[in-house]
């Protein structure tokens, strides 16, 4: 009875917690329609901001913590809402996700930088005090953080309901353009939201850090409690949202409790949160289509067969002679590049084409590891069952996310990924504790690769097959639903269009990509473990791939080889380790909102180069019969998309003036 | 009998009733006319009859068979499509693809083995918007925008056109192309149900009238009808032929019936107040037009 009432204690405390942490991530989101993926991060940096004050420096822990919560926390938050979020609420989710995700790996980045990894530990508040109830020692922490959570909610009660300036936040949700016509300032409303929202992400940090360790990752994982508590609430309820907390606090700690610490279940103490948003997304009601969200993106041009076979054809063979000249370790850094480049190609068909955002991407090419790794001497056939499985799971997640959005797909994938990191590949049947598995090479007509340089370019023609193929679906039926399905939801449900199956289609197709590649990856290295295929690895992923250029197979291929370089760099130079995140990171948040990226930027100066110094230096050359010549110059000067960046509109929906002012531009022109 | 019925509909959104037990129908080969001031609740119903918005309570038949519990594609395939009064073009896509990937989705998996007799140049021709067919649909004036939505909608071949403030954006000669358009859509036997604010259009080539107001249907009937129908006017003006008898004062009238839908229509000053208003059964009316 007394283990009940205490694990009830601790559930309690860990939810008043998480009832803090979430109910800043619900008023950042439904005021400024942003979800701020590195919510956890902002708790991470201002916990070690804290440990800083109250430890390194020896500050009093009263003095500390007044300076944290309410002086650089809040100034973070109204930085990074001024800086880097701003007018994202009316960007598509996967522009939003980017930028946020962004803030997420450089803020790891950023704390790796300032405090390299060491023991740190923050003492409980009034560790000496507590007080006895019946046979159970509540500790002074204990009854802190609880008070702390009911103060909270009171004065967010408070604040959105008695004062003018959370009069405005409420209106701010239904209408920020509304509320700047009546006097209000929605901009003031969004930094104020992220100010708090801040403060409240670095309390519950400071509160749980004694419990769970000053650790980068930990604290930052912890959005997934505080996203999960919020979804009971639908990211909008902060009553319901205080429920799930504690819902979601309790059940953790009867799972530690009343759970087997041993076999199976082992692992299912750490993946709470996942299960329980799982659960929670299940039950959520259809989403409803959306109307006037419709945005016309300007994307990497997509080049014809013949020019995309061309360029597949030249790259193994520039690849073919390139490899000559490397040793066997470049030799497997070349293989890792061309599958993570893999990987790539399949965020541009579900991010660049299908503009759905997936943060486990790694995990699908660990699922297909995996499997070709059960394979006994795997050949083609092997590998394309591998991509099966690994497709099927991709459908798997995108499954019971069916009936909802953009967001909550991408969100339960952070969720997948966790459940797959701490309990599938950790278990007996994958990879095992810390383990590792033999995986054998690929053999082909019979034939086993055992041969590096052969190996390599098998996979770099694997890269330009997947490319080939993803560019010719683009230009055909598929690719254009896709797009279309990417501009307006509402217009194709509409026109007949059932986009369910059509999303579980396309998240499977793209895990089963990314299977493909981490089975190719597996026969490439010989041994395979879980770590090569951790969570937290796809945020880099994901953020390369975008800088790169996420809608085009270009970006792809130079994404691939950035990726691979990270670790390369992080092992020459361990103490840049940190910067290398925060430079990806923050790079990403400058460079997001374009999601075709430098490739494109490589497109368009190649046409202007094309259009400037063509003629002259083909007037250098013999010249071609048939004025061949100056018909390719006549070609290459009209752009084939019109110039305009990408969220010309972001500033606001596409209003009618907005409308007029191209009506009177296209009457002109025409 | 009806082709399209909205029995009893009520819409709720928190305290607001956008509408308020609406029943009316739709007959095949007719043009209806769904009119209101604006925030009447017409788009509303159109979410409604499309399935983008459930209904707080009321039914919704097709064709003879209930589909308010019937997800948005589905009743879609049953033969009705609509347009959007905040455009909803494929703004990545050029017109041409805009129209191809109606036919496709229409066609489904049967598009992969056989190749559509729909001629999508020729239909881009009769809406109108031939001439931009190669240009991308987020750079083309809003007017040929609207078609194109009406050409998409075609593609599918649907016995229901659900047009939502269509010719906003159109010019005066355009607008009577556009409405020649529509009576030739209803020959073929279609029914179309539309949403406009540009009355000269509506009562030029509607059959019958249904008009909204706070959420309500206040009066049905052929254009004369509703033109002199005294709860309209009030509606619309405040005030009616009835309890006023006499010219509005001017300054009123115009901000009354200023259309200031999304849509970006025409500039109230210039047009609204001499033939808007009147339109709807003002005492000027025959001179205006």
């Amino acid at each position: 009875m007394s283990s009940l009432l205490s694990f009830t204690i601790l559930g309690v405390f860990s939810g008043a917690a998480y009832a803090i942490a979430a109910s800043g991530l619900v008023l950042t989101y439904t005021t400024t329609r942003v979800f701020n993926i590195a919510h956890g991060a902002f708790g991470m940096l201002l916990s070690f901001v804290f440990w800083d004050f109250s430890q390194r420096q020896g500050m009093p822990v009263w003095l500390s913590l007044f300076l944290v919560l309410f002086v650089v926390a809040p100034l973070f938050g109204f930085v990074v809402q001024r800086v880097m979020t701003r007018g994202l609420g009316e960007a598509p989710v996967s522009v939003s996700l980017v930028v946020t995700v962004g803030l997420f790996v450089g803020l790891i980045g950023l704390a790796q930088q300032i405090w390299p990894p060491d023991a740190r530990t923050l003492p409980f508040f009034l560790p000496d005090s507590g007080m006895q109830i019946g046979e159970v020692y509540v500790t002074a922490h204990q009854m802190i953080t609880i008070a702390l959570s009911v103060v909270v909610a009171a004065g967010l009660y408070l604040l959105l309901n008695r004062t003018r300036i959370g009069t405005a936040m409420r209106a701010s949700v239904d209408n920020p353009d509304l509320l700047k016509l009546y006097g209000g300032k929605p901009s003031q409303v969004a930094a104020l939201s992220w100010a708090i929202g801040s403060s409240l992400a670095a309390l519950a940090g400071i509160l749980l850090t004694p419990v769970i360790g000053l650790d980068y990752y930990e604290l930052t994982l912890l959005v997934i409690s505080a996203y999960a508590a919020a979804m009971l609430g639908r990211l909008k309820s902060l009553p319901l949202t205080f429920v799930g907390a504690m819902g979601l606090g309790l059940l953790q700690s009867y799972a530690v409790a009343y759970l087997p610490s041993e076999g199976a279940f082992a692992g299912v103490r750490a993946v709470v949160p996942a299960l329980f948003l799982f659960a929670v997304v299940i039950v959520m009601p259809q989403a409803q289509l959306r109307i006037g969200q419709v945005k016309g993106l300007v994307s990497a041009p997509v080049p014809s067969l013949q020019r995309s076979v061309g360029w597949g054809v030249g790259l193994v063979v520039a690849m073919a002679v390139v490899t000559l000249a490397l040793s066997d370790s470049n030799l497997l850094l070349a293989g890792t590049a061309a599958t993570y480049a893999m990987v790539m190609l399949s965020l541009v068909l579900l991010t660049g084409y299908g503009g759905h955002v997936s943060l486990a991407q790694f995990t699908f090419a660990g699922v297909g590891a995996l499997a070709y790794a059960k394979l006994d001497s795997p050949n083609l056939l092997g590998l394309f069952v591998a991509a099966a499985i690994a497709a099927l799971v991709g459908a798997l997640v995108a499954l019971p996310v069916l009936r909802l959005t953009g967001l909550y797909l991408a969100l339960s994938t952070l969720a997948f990924g966790v459940l797959m990191d701490k309990l599938v590949f950790q278990a007996s049947f994958a990879f095992g504790f810390n383990g590792s598995l033999p995986a054998e090479p690929m053999s082909v007509l019979g034939i086993a690769i055992t041969e590096p340089r052969v190996y390599v370019l098998l996979m770099v023609m694997f890269f330009a097959a997947m490319a080939v193929a993803l560019l010719a679906l683009r230009r055909g039926r598929l690719g254009r639903v896709l797009i279309a399905m990417r501009d307006s939801p509402a217009a194709c449900g509409t026109l007949g269009l059932d986009m369910r199956w059509f999303r579980v289609a396309l998240f499977g197709m793209s895990a089963g990509m990314a299977g493909l590649a981490g089975a190719l990856f597996a026969g490439l290295r010989g041994t395979i473990a879980a770590t090569d295929f951790q969570l937290l690895s796809s945020l880099p992923l994901l953020l390369l791939a975008v800088v790169c250029g996420v809608t085009s197979a270009t970006g792809a291929a130079f994404g691939g080889v950035f990726l691979m370089l990270l670790p390369v760099l992080q092992s020459n130079h361990p103490e840049l380790a940190g910067l290398a995140f925060a430079v990806i990171g923050f790079g990403a948040v400058a460079l997001g909102r374009d999601p075709n990226g430098l490739a494109n930027l490589g497109f368009k100066l190649g046409r202007t180069l094309g259009v400037r110094f063509g003629p002259q230096v083909r007037g250098f050359l013999p010249a071609l019969p048939g004025g061949g010549a100056r018909r390719e110059a006549g070609s290459m000067a009209e752009p084939t998309t019109p110039e305009r960046t990408p969220y010309d509109d972001l500033a606001g929906p596409r209003s009618g003036d907005q409308q007029e002012e191209v009506a009177v531009g296209g009457t002109a022109r025409g | 009998m009806a082709l399209l019925e909205v029995d009893d509909v009520v819409v709720q959104f928190g305290g607001v009733t956008a509408v308020d037990h609406a029943s009316f129908a739709v007959e095949p080969g007719r043009i209806t006319g769904l009119i209101g001031p604006n925030g009447a609740g017409k788009t509303t119903c159109f979410n409604v009859i499309t399935g983008l918005q459930k209904p707080t309570r009321g039914h919704v038949r097709f064709a003879d068979k209930d589909i308010t519990s019937l997800s948005v594609h589905r009743r879609s395939r049953r033969g009705m499509a609509r347009t959007f009064q905040r455009l909803e073009a494929f703004g990545s896509l050029t017109v041409r693809e805009n129209v191809k990937v109606a036919l496709d989705i229409h066609r489904g998996l049967k598009g992969l083995v056989q190749r559509s007799a729909t001629d999508i140049d020729a239909l881009l021709e009769r809406v109108g918007v031939a001439a931009y067919a190669d240009e991308r649909a987020d750079a083309i004036p809003t007017g040929a925008a609207r078609l194109l939505e009406l050409a998409r909608c075609l593609a599918g071949d649907p016995q229901l056109l659900l047009l939502d403030e269509p010719s906003s954006g159109l010019d005066e000669s355009e607008t009577d192309a556009f409405g020649e358009l529509l009576q030739e859509l209803t020959r073929e036997g279609r029914a179309i149900l539309m949403v406009e604010h540009d009355m000269d259009l509506v009562m030029g080539v509607c059959d019958e009238i249904h008009v909204l107001d706070f959420g309500k249907v206040i009066a049905s009937g052929r254009p004369a009808e509703i033109r002199t129908n005294p709860a309209v006017q009030k509606a619309y003006l405040g005030y009616s032929d009835d309890d006023a008898g006499a010219e509005a004062p001017a300054e009123q009238t115009r901000t009354d019936l200023a259309p200031v839908g999304a849509g970006g229509y025409a500039d109230p000053y210039d047009e609204g107040a001499t033939t808007v208003i009147p339109a709807v059964g003002g005492p000027g009316d025959q001179e205006t037009r």
